[in-house]
């Protein structure tokens, strides 16, 4: 601990920590632009400067470590003429261009311009002007408004490891990009937007869109990958305007992905905004009593057992709790949210979950990942193992397709055949995982969706048990998710053993990647807010509301029951998706028993007593799961072939649409030397 | 300047000659294993005095993955430092210092003796692709002011005439010899020394 004297107040902080930091620990704030808390100090912009006693210069806070007996002054006048002059010389080549620049009115320059700044400019030369970058279809550059701060650079080369943005030239002719213009390809570099402190970066598909003082500012969940991220939904009126992250250090810290972030854009487009019913070859809109009258008049010439439903990816447990109800009601447990076939064991819950969790990766020493490309499927999760990489002394495996992760790792091979291996003691990468304290292995929906996928999950389990990956006091099992939807669906037992082969009625919740068959005499109900696939082959098709327009649950790949909160309504009759099933429930004579949120969440709470909790994490059992069956060749392929369009969210998304075909045309213009 | 932003035709190939390809791994087995990164600036010269003097996007690249290092940070350095020339430049390059020292002693005649003999200004080449003339921040040599530099080599202690004397040779492709151009040897005083002339012993 060190012992000094800050404004007169006499602190102790740990060693190790600089003047600025300790400085926040008693509350008092410096202004800064380079310094970022996630990110290396750089100590360019100057700000942070304060007095420090017999030092004959003022000192830069951010990077002077603190020390025993150092005396700091932040409120003398002297320390008020620093930080002026600094402003001063930051204000001298940027432009006034305040009215036009979408950081107006969220800026950290304007902001600490009026708090520390001069009123009025002394300087009467020319200013300097720079090339405007282009940075792909998420990011504007307007780089003459760049003030050098490179927390851009840093994050790139660390959060995001993805080196592409760098400081070309020297001097005044300092630039700020990635020198030869081409398209960020991070799958984070929208955080980029949020870590620029002036409007440099700014966000591309909201440019000019409005301005903060005028949104609707609601902290809700992300639903795009099965993380969870913390994020606010800014909306104006009925629109959602953008979506930002939100700190959330057990979950997402304070990024989110790209797809979180700029998939928003496509809950304007394709949304089913009245119910369908077919006629013949065509689906017509109708009225909801309509639709309802179509659902039972089907429902009551079936035999109730030869119903059945499949949840989506991105469906809230309220609707799949309703739903599930519905279906038992009418006779039939043939209710699914495994819509990819991936051989999760509901019967053990640690089995099925992200159990070392998303923070705990920092403790892991070594990481065994299977059939899963971690960059695509969960870039937040990702971020995290890369972090653990950069804190050193950690080695990763893969089994699966050699992809390009953001931290080094040894291909171990393609298929199910090399688990066995290390399962036996035969491949090299036991001996390392023998070795490990805290070993993790992270199971992909990949290896799962396959047809041997319980065997591959039996394996793991063997492994992870083998590897003392099982303690009291770590779980290193880890399976990651790619459906926001997936945790809640397994929670409450919206699973079956059962096909779709014999169902006459097949009721799809939000379900658009199915891979099974759906038989083509079946009558196909359609629950969902986007006209995907699922609503091309329904006979009925019944609008809900996506994740920003209703209050949902969802729990996420570690098991963490989070809930979103309704940030504008859903559009024209669409209605909240578990209301919708309950007021179908009554028109086919079976009313469930709730009529508000609350009694659905009870009901949630009765099959699983999760839900009555927070959002904190449940002590793990350790069971018995996943199959001994003999596993086939073949290699681990990740389900995401394409980041950006994972779901009919992203799939609607014109901004998605345009990184998929940056994503294309890189791919076909690669000379090999790029990247 | 315009040697220094990147142009617009690159070649799309670049690789190091065989013998060029020896000094690659002499120079990265300089620095520890590991840190070869180290090697970068080295690397980009000797990609540079291969392709006539200017560094195209593609040897910047090929630097970056003989050194295993993402090609922003090549970028960063060839940008950062002046001796990497990132558009073709003339067979000689022609840097005249305008710093104060050399500005005191008359660079501005230096300059224009260039500028009149090449028909040029700065950061431009002479048609036939000879001369290149830049105008460099001080090179170290102000004891000899005024000073420009040609390729590899000082030519100091200019005045009008010499400089052209001196370019004068160069386009017919002579070696003018490089040093001060007037009676100076080396930095000494101008007509020999004048301290510490005094024999051993005597006061």
């Amino acid at each position: 601990m060190a012992k000094l004297t800050i404004d007169g107040m006499e602190v102790e902080v740990q060693n190790g920590l600089t003047v600025l930091q300790a400085c926040e620990q008693i509350g008092i704030e410096i202004p800064r632009f380079c310094y970022h808390e996630r990110l290396t100090i750089a100590g360019n912009c100057r700000m942070c400067l304060v007095e420090m006693e017999r030092a004959p210069k003022p000192v830069a806070s951010c990077s002077m470590p603190v020390g025993d007996g150092m005396v700091i002054t932040t409120n003398s006048p002297a320390v008020q003429k620093m930080r002026q002059g600094v402003m001063e010389f930051l204000l001298i080549n940027h432009p006034l261009d305040c009215p036009i620049c979408d950081q107006g009115g969220e800026c950290d320059l304007q902001d600490q311009a009026l708090a520390f700044g001069s009123d009025h400019s002394r300087y009467d030369e020319v200013k300097r002007a720079v090339d405007d970058k282009s940075f792909g279809p998420l990011i504007r550059g307007i780089m003459t408004r760049c003030i050098h701060c490179t927390r851009c650079v840093r994050f790139s080369n660390e959060i995001a490891g993805v080196p592409e943005m760098g400081a070309t030239g020297r001097g005044e002719h300092t630039e700020i990009g990635t020198y030869i213009n081409n398209a960020l390809t991070s799958e984070l570099s929208g955080n980029m937007i949020d870590l620029c402190p002036v409007g440099a970066l700014t966000s591309a598909p909201y440019a000019f869109a409005a301005r903060p003082w005028e949104l609707k500012k609601t902290e809700s969940i992300d639903v795009m990958d099965a993380v969870g991220s913390a994020i606010r939904i800014d909306a104006r009126g009925p629109e959602v305007m953008r979506i930002l992250p939100r700190l959330n250090e057990d979950v997402n810290e304070e990024w989110i992905s790209d797809k979180t972030r700029f998939a928003c854009d496509g809950l304007k487009r394709q949304r089913l905004d009245q119910p369908y019913v077919r006629h013949g070859s065509k689906l017509e809109p109708a009225t909801w009593d309509a639709a309802f009258a179509a659902i039972a008049a089907k429902v009551k010439s079936t035999d109730g057992s030869r119903i059945a439903a499949l949840a989506g990816d991105t469906a809230c447990v309220e609707s799949m709790m309703a739903l599930k109800d519905l279906l038992e009601a009418l006779g039939s447990d043939n209710v699914e949210c495994r819509q990819d076939g991936a051989a999760l064991d509901p019967s053990c819950r640690a089995g099925y979950l992200f159990n070392t969790t998303i923070a705990g990766i920092e403790e892991a020493d070594v990481c065994l990942i299977i059939g899963s490309n971690t960059r695509h499927e969960a870039p937040i999760i990702n971020a995290r193992l890369r972090k653990r990489y950069l804190m050193g002394g950690f080695s990763a495996g893969l089994i699966g397709e050699a992809v390009e992760l953001t931290f080094p790792y040894t291909p171990l091979g393609a298929g199910p055949e090399i688990l066995a291996e290390i399962l036996s003691g035969k491949h090299g990468f036991a001996n390392i995982l023998k070795k490990a304290t805290n070993p993790m292995l992270i199971l992909g929906q990949g290896a799962l969706m396959r047809s041997d996928g319980a065997a591959v999950l039996g394996l793991a389990r063997k492994v992870a048990e083998k590897f003392n990956m099982v303690r009291d006091d770590w779980n290193g099992f880890n399976v990651l998710h790619t459906a926001a939807a997936r945790v809640g669906g397994l929670d409450i037992g919206f699973v079956s053993d059962a096909t779709l082969e014999s169902a006459e009625i097949i009721y799809l919740l939000g379900a658009d990647d199915y891979t099974a068959n759906i038989p083509d005499d079946a009558f196909v109900i359609y629950q969902g807010h986007h006209g995907d696939r699922g609503a091309h082959r329904a006979d009925v098709v019944l609008p809900g509301a996506a994740y920003t327009e209703k209050n949902a649950t969802y729990v996420n790949t570690e098991g963490r029951m989070q809930q979103t909160r309704l940030a504008v309504f859903p559009p024209g009759d669409a209605r909240e998706d578990w209301a919708v099933i309950r007021a179908l429930s009554g028109v086919l004579g079976h009313t469930l028993p709730y009529d508000t949120l609350a009694q659905v969440r009870g009901r949630m709470v009765q099959i699983n007593p999760l839900f009555g909790g927070d959002d904190s994490l449940q002590k793990f059992t350790w069971g018995d799961f996943g199959s001994g069956g003999k596993t086939e060749p073949g290699g681990f392929a990740s389900p995401i072939s394409n980041f950006y369009m994972t779901d009919p969210i992203s799939r609607a998304s014109i901004t998605m649409a345009r990184c998929t075909e940056m994503l294309l045309e890189s791919d076909k213009g690669k000379t090999g030397t790029d990247g | 300047m315009s040697t220094h932003t990147m142009t617009d035709s690159q070649p799309a190939q670049f690789a190091f000659s065989p013998e060029n390809k020896k000094r690659v791994k002499e120079l990265i087995a300089k620095y520890p294993n590991g840190k070869q990164a180290s090697a970068v600036m080295p690397l980009l010269d000797l990609a540079q005095r291969q392709n006539n003097g200017w560094l195209p996007r593609a040897a910047m690249d090929h630097v970056a993955g003989v050194l295993g290092m993402p090609p922003i940070r090549v970028y960063e350095v060839a940008t950062f430092y002046t001796m990497y020339n990132l558009a073709p430049i003339g067979e000689h390059h022609v840097q005249v210092c305008t710093n104060l020292p050399c500005w005191l002693r008359d660079s501005d005649a230096v300059v224009g003796a260039c500028k009149k003999k090449l028909g040029i200004g700065f950061g431009e080449t002479t048609d036939d692709g000879k001369f290149t003339l830049s105008e460099v921040e001080c090179l170290g040599a102000c004891v000899n002011a005024p000073m420009m530099m040609i390729n590899d080599d000082f030519y100091e202690d200019l005045n009008a005439d010499t400089t052209e004397a001196i370019l004068d040779e160069l386009s017919k492709g002579g070696t003018p010899k490089p040093g001060p151009q007037n009676s100076r040897k080396g930095c000494e005083p101008e007509g020999g020394p004048t301290t510490l002339k005094a024999k051993k012993g005597s006061k």
